[in-house]
């Protein structure tokens, strides 16, 4: 036989082979497909870290619900709300989703999200009354209810109990003025330490000290900015003096390098920061120090004010496109279960949204997450107008102008107002325009 | 007449795929950029005005898009002749005979253009930290305090430069190297049987036969250096104080980030009217030039 056969032989046999392989394989892939025809396949989009957690979390949803399927898919945090606009855009929205509470009115603006209220009405799981108000509240836009709160996040302070005692506070801060005096005494330019972390790109700082205050951040129904209230004025001062008077140092989070370090050298003597970071000092600070450092609600402007914040987090919500509601609702009154919100926190430190599920598990005793179990109570929600988050981020991108000394306290609450009120211009004109539909086709 | 169909008809598939991909999509943005399309139109076509110029007209009055454009165009005057400079610096060394290795160095000069921006811009972030990074170490050594390159608004942008520069030069020295081999060795050899200098040469050989390949590298730099985005992006996000925020920024902003895209359009037309008018200025120039310098000899 010549070579030259040989490897033709080969060649015919691999070819054979290779088709006994696929003849072998149909009839087992269509029977891999048959179920999954049948059974209902839930799409779940998860922003940032929560879609690794949750693949956890299934596979008892799933044994509990044989003819569920749930396909994750997990979106980054910075592509998630142009992901999320693009597929309403092109009519290929999921099932449900994960939505930070601030796009959620932007989601309900756009008419893509189903009402849940009578499913909550009729749910043994989902009960109003063991949910946080507010957390409850941002989920509920005119009146109607478009999503079930899944975590929560409210930002206060996080800091060194060592520190503080040394220069001799005893406590941590409940007002401002005795926040200002600590800040005052942690302080000091020749070694380098700062009483704070603030970044000046971030904007839930001031936006925490801002609702506070009395004065709502917007007027007339969300249709005018309200920054030039003399709340606002007081948080803003507040936080722009901790920079004027080197409290601070003003550094984007782009350049604050490793925080958490840093916060455990002394660098910074409070962080005012999120749950998330409790699992991150406890990860990268030395055993040695978990005792020195400590969580506290944040100051007030007066004692009165002690532990009222923001109310952020993420709700889930279903889409009205979905062809699985009913599924979609099973699996959100799993993920709401105390016991299953509790795994959820131990596998990630997303804080749950409801009483009970901080009665039992690692939640209960936990010292450091006291702080926030008090501050949630109080928490207070943003404006639910769909332009949020761009005004927010205008506020502090004034606010950081103000920081650098570029504007007064007062200019940069004109500036900030008046950009606002830009804005919102189309909302008003949406709202002030009932429009008859027959004139307006035309 | 029947040549003339054949033409035609041969050119039909080119012109259909232009059509389609770029004629349509660039009228349809167009109409786009005289109408408020945002979130609100998205949820209910109704809630769509036609503005007819108001977003060009808002957007000229706005201080952020001025800012925006100042930035470019710094990032253009002084990236686009930092960038041909090293290319050509790069080239000639290379072209040079006394190089030593060049295939290594070819392709050890040219590695950051393929690789991919974020990866380099991580790196360069590390570098360039103020606190931890390299290049405040080495400054450092020499006696000269720390700078907060990425955080300063006034050192942002040469940072973002010298980023950009080093990762575009190695394509057009491949250009230039191209275009050096392509001039005849026997010239040189006249002049230096004449006695010119190095600089002589370079001046009255290699510059003028290198002119039309500098034309071209200097339209292609520009306009790309004209559509900065990804350096700040990955880098900077646009701060701090919005100091590296470019035109490109801004149209993203407008557009992905909050769903402006009647705004964005506009944007992205102004910024074409403007690349359009810089690259004909350059083109008239060139000519100009070219014809003092041709019609001596």
């Amino acid at each position: 036989m010549t070579p030259i056969a040989a490897i033709d032989r080969r060649r015919r046999l691999l070819r054979g082979m290779l088709m006994a392989g696929l003849m072998a394989g149909m009839p087992l892939l269509g029977s891999c497909a048959r179920p999954a025809a049948d059974s209902r396949v839930l799409t779940l989009w998860t922003v940032g870290r929560e879609g690794e957690a949750i693949l956890m979390l299934l596979p008892d949803f799933e044994r509990a619900h044989p003819d569920i399927h749930v396909k994750v898919q997990q979106l980054p945090l910075t592509a998630a709300h142009q992901k999320l606009l693009t597929a309403f855009a092109g009519g290929s929205t999921p099932d449900l989703t994960q939505l930070g509470n601030t796009w959620l009115p932007e989601m309900v603006a756009l008419d893509a999200l189903e009402p849940l209220q009578a499913r909550v009405d009729r749910s043994a799981v989902v009960r109003l009354d063991d949910y946080f108000a507010s957390i409850w509240a941002t989920n509920v836009i005119d009146g109607r209810l478009y999503g079930v709160p899944w975590y929560v996040d409210t930002r206060l302070l996080f800091y060194r109990r060592d520190l503080l005692k040394a220069a001799g506070f005893d406590a941590p801060p409940r007002d401002w003025a005795q926040w200002r005096q600590m800040l005052a005494a942690l302080s000091d330019a020749r070694r380098h330490s700062w009483g704070i972390l603030l970044p000046t790109n971030e904007f839930e700082q001031l936006m925490s000290l801002a609702l506070q205050q009395p004065d709502p951040l917007l007027r007339d129904g969300g249709r005018y900015g309200n920054f030039e209230s003399a709340g606002f004025k007081r948080a803003l001062a507040f936080y722009v003096d901790t920079f004027r008077l080197h409290q601070a140092p003003a550094i984007t989070n782009v350049e604050t390098g490793n925080p958490w370090s840093e916060f455990g050298r002394g660098v910074y003597a409070f962080y005012l920061s999120g749950p998330w970071n409790i699992g991150e000092f406890r990860k990268r600070l030395p055993a040695a120090q978990q005792d020195d450092w400590s969580t506290a609600p944040l100051p007030g402007p007066d004692s009165g004010g002690t532990g009222i914040g923001s109310a952020g987090g993420s709700s889930l919500v279903i889409f009205r496109a979905s062809k699985h509601k009913d599924a979609a609702w099973t699996l959100i009154e799993y993920l709401s279960q105390p016991t299953v919100q509790q795994r959820f926190y131990d596998l990630l430190g997303d804080m749950p949204p409801r009483r009970s599920s901080w009665e039992g598990g690692a939640l209960r005793d936990d010292p450091k997450a006291r702080a926030f179990r008090e501050q949630l109570e109080k928490a207070r929600p943003t404006p639910a107008v769909p332009e949020w988050e761009r005004i927010a981020t205008e506020m502090q991108l004034v606010a950081a102008r103000a920081v650098a000394g570029e504007l007064t306290i007062d200019q940069a609450a004109a500036e900030i107002d008046q950009r606002v009120d830009q804005i919102l211009e189309k909302r008003r004109w949406v709202l002030d325009h009932p429009r008859p539909a027959a004139e307006r086709a035309r | 007449m029947n040549a003339q169909r054949a033409a035609w008809l041969f050119l039909a598939p080119a012109l259909l795929v232009l059509g389609v991909f770029f004629l349509v999509p660039v009228i349809a943005a167009l109409v786009l950029s005289l109408t408020d399309y945002d979130l609100y139109a998205l949820a209910n076509i109704h809630n769509l005005r036609f503005v007819a110029l108001q977003n060009y007209w808002a957007l000229l009055q706005r201080p952020l898009f001025w800012s925006a454009l100042g930035h470019t165009v710094y990032f253009v005057a002084v990236g686009v002749p930092l960038s041909m400079g090293a290319s050509l610096g790069a080239a000639l060394l290379l072209n040079s005979p006394l190089a030593r290795c060049k295939p290594f160095f070819r392709t050890a000069l040219f590695a950051p253009v393929v690789t991919t921006v974020v990866a380099t811009a991580v790196i360069w972030r590390y570098l360039f930290n103020t606190k931890y990074g390299w290049m405040n170490y080495v400054l450092g050594g020499l006696g000269i305090h720390p700078v907060d390159w990425l955080g300063d608004p006034h050192w942002a942008m040469p940072t973002i430069i010298a980023f950009a520069v080093w990762k575009n030069f190695g394509y057009n020295m491949i250009i230039f190297l191209a275009g050096l081999q392509a001039i005849p060795p026997d010239l040189y050899e006249a002049a230096r049987i004449d006695g010119a200098s190095a600089w002589r040469q370079f001046r009255h050989i290699t510059w003028p036969l290198l002119g039309p390949t500098m034309l071209m590298v200097g339209i292609l730099t520009v306009s790309g250096y004209f559509q900065l985005f990804a350096e700040p992006y990955v880098m900077t996000e646009g701060g701090p104080l919005q100091s590296t925020t470019s035109v490109l920024y801004l149209m993203y902003d407008e557009g992905f980030k909050w769903w402006n895209l009647g705004s964005a359009s506009a944007v992205a037309f102004l910024l074409f009217v403007i690349m359009f008018g810089v690259t004909v200025l350059m083109l008239k120039l060139s000519r100009r030039g070219h014809h003092a310098d041709g019609e001596p000899a």
